[in-house]
């Protein structure tokens, strides 16, 4: 591939999947209880974007990764320790809050800012990528926002494949309605990505991309710009965990005949 | 009530399609002034659609350049229309087009965005949200002071508006056509009979990584799997989910249900689909699933552990039997029936 890239990644923490989550209402707004205690991963599909972006840039000589983190440092020490093993790229870390709550309109300044502060970044040839939607928030609002205070106007959500032409063009697959996906061509960067799940697996750890990115991200922590967020004009009035509990009713002594005829009766059912 | 801008895009037949209706009806039922805008090749047939509403104005921008789901031309109309429309609150499906371009519109406006918005009512004279936080595990109700405040209602959460068609008076709102470097060049969609995702299903069956481990007989039976499951959807007209344990493998490479993608997923890093009822087999409805099936209104769920996460409350009916025999009959029974 004759053009080579720039690629920043948007993406930060969130709670582990396998965790019991809580919210707490207090006076800065609803946060998750024991919030600093539980257990961080990067984002899945932010995750997915970096092991894009790692591909491509290994496809394209002379691309560069960089991943744009916003969350607590210490938390973000913590995931960075897996997340440096599995692809190479220079962290920008900003050092706030990584919660589910905070306003997305906020967050994209501070993640804008974030990217302007990048030295030498050539913004034609910028590829911004993230996760579509987080596991935190959900909202798939950032990325457009980023794009917008970066003025850039081609962009796509829900990615799940880009194909690089000789021309310098590329096509983009994006998820839309009903397991389709939308055929879109773009003829150069800069571009903004919002990624799905694409189509690469999870890289397998690799000890000395692990050693090389840890030299770059310790000092790049310390650095890290305090990033407030001060959800202005956002006012939860409730946050709650959903009540329902089914009573489930536990069939063990039906044959096998009995079953289906059960459920194809319940299928049918209006 | 603040006033409140409908932004609704034309289907390929000119038509509005029903999340349109459904963001519709829940402007109308706030009962502020609505102004609707259009967006579409041609919008005089989708404001004709919709003319007993009483709406105070339709807007619509028009033209070839607006025919394609596109960030920058989407995001110009949209613009456009809020501009001409004034409106505080500005309500819209959450259909992959209007998510991709109104985040960004909101921004340009100095406005505020909140998406997949499962009910927007009054609380004390001021609209609020309700959506979920933490992949559908928390649920929230927030209010904004910043306008315009832009919503994206999530399909299926309000029944759609149902009025009589009528003529309506469309005034055009001018666009400057943005410069873009992108070109829609097409769909890509599975072959009608391989459709395994059909959001309009009144069943879901959600398959688990059990299908692709080894039975009682010591063996795999991946063929066997993919004949009964698609042997199901097909009789069942089942829209197929998967865990992502199963997903994954797919993914892989390894020799189990090709038919099964990420598109598939449910759950903490899939999706969540709206059916009025759901299947479950050979998974164990561990939370991060389990949350994939927050909007499944009737649960079933075949699964040989008795004491799965499906028997702690998550689903209505758990059948402790082996998924192959049972589907094996179900199958037999549909096809019976449909014969």
């Amino acid at each position: 591939m004759a053009t080579s890239f720039q690629i920043v990644v948007c993406g930060t923490l969130v709670p582990d999947p396998l965790q019991t989550l809580e919210p707490v209402i207090g006076l800065a707004g609803p946060s998750l209880k024991n919030e600093m205690m539980l257990p961080a991963i990067l984002d899945p599909w932010a995750g997915h974007a970096l092991f894009e972006a790692a591909h491509l840039a290994r496809t394209a000589p002379g691309s560069k990764v960089w991943l744009v983190s916003l969350g607590p440092k210490a938390k973000l020490q913590q995931v960075m320790m897996t997340v440096a093993q599995k692809a190479p790229f220079e962290l920008v870390a900003l050092d706030g809050p990584a919660s589910g709550f905070s306003d997305s309109f906020e967050t994209a300044g501070a993640l804008a800012a974030g990217i302007e502060g990048i030295a030498g970044l050539d913004r034609s040839r910028l590829l911004l990528f993230g996760g579509w939607e987080s596991a935190s928030r959900g909202a798939g609002s950032t990325l457009q926002m980023v794009g917008e205070r970066l003025g850039i106007v081609e962009q796509f959500q829900g990615v799940d494949r880009i194909a690089f032409r000789e021309d310098g063009s590329f096509e983009v697959l994006e998820r839309i309605e009903g397991g389709k996906h939308q055929i879109s061509v773009c003829t150069a960067p800069p571009a903004v990505l919002g990624w799905a799940t694409g189509h690469l697996p999870e890289p397998r750890n690799n000890p000395q991309v692990g050693m090389a990115n840890m030299r770059a991200i310790m000092p790049a922590l310390q650095r890290a710009k305090a990033a407030p967020l001060a959800n202005t004009g956002l006012c939860f009035a409730s946050v709650s965990l959903p009540k329902q509990q089914r009573q489930t009713r536990i069939v063990k002594d039906l044959s096998t005949a009995e079953i289906a005829r059960e459920i194809v009766a319940w299928i049918g059912e209006e | 009530m603040e006033s409140i801008l409908l932004l609704a895009h034309t289907e390929p037949d000119g038509s509005l399609a029903k999340p349109a209706l459904e963001a519709l009806a829940a402007a109308l039922a706030l009962g502020g002034e609505l102004t609707v805008g259009l967006v579409g090749m041609e919008t005089q047939a989708a404001a004709n659609q919709i003319a007993g509403t009483g709406a105070a104005r339709i807007l619509a921008v028009t033209g070839e350049a607006f025919t394609q789901s596109r960030y920058a031309t989407d995001a110009a109309a949209a613009e456009a229309l809020c501009r001409a429309a004034r409106a505080k609150l500005v309500l819209a499906p959450g259909t992959s087009r209007w998510s991709r371009a109104l985040p960004g519109v909101a921004y340009r406006l100095h406005g505020r965005v909140d998406t997949h918005a499962t009910s927007l009512t009054l609380r004390n004279e001021v609209p609020a949200v309700t959506r979920w936080f933490y992949r559908q595990r928390m649920e929230a109700v927030l209010t904004r002071q910043q306008r315009p405040w832009i919503v994206l209602l999530d399909a299926g959460c309000v029944p759609a508006w149902n009025g009589p068609a009528g003529t309506a008076t469309v005034e055009a709102v001018a666009v400057d056509l943005p410069p873009t470097r992108t070109t829609v060049t097409g769909i890509q969609a599975p072959k009608a009979d391989e459709q395994t995702i059909r959001p309009d299903a009144k069943l879901l069956f959600v398959a688990g990584a059990g299908w692709t481990k080894k039975q009682a007989d010591g063996a795999v039976h991946g063929a066997e799997a993919e004949a009964l499951i698609l042997g199901f959807l097909r009789t069942a007209k089942a829209s197929l989910g998967g865990s992502k344990s199963l997903v994954d493998l797919s993914g892989e490479g390894e020799a189990v249900l090709q038919f099964m993608t990420h598109l598939n997923q449910i759950g903490q890093t899939g999706s969540t689909p709206r059916h009025p009822k759901g299947l479950s087999t050979c998974c164990h409805g561990e939370e991060p699933h389990a949350v994939g099936w927050r909007f499944i209104n009737e649960r079933r769920a075949i699964n040989l552990d008795p004491n799965c996460g499906w028997a702690r409350g998550k689903a209505d009916v758990l059948y402790v039997a082996d998924a192959f025999a049972v589907m094996r009959e179900v199958n037999r029974t549909l096809g019976q029936e449909n014969s």
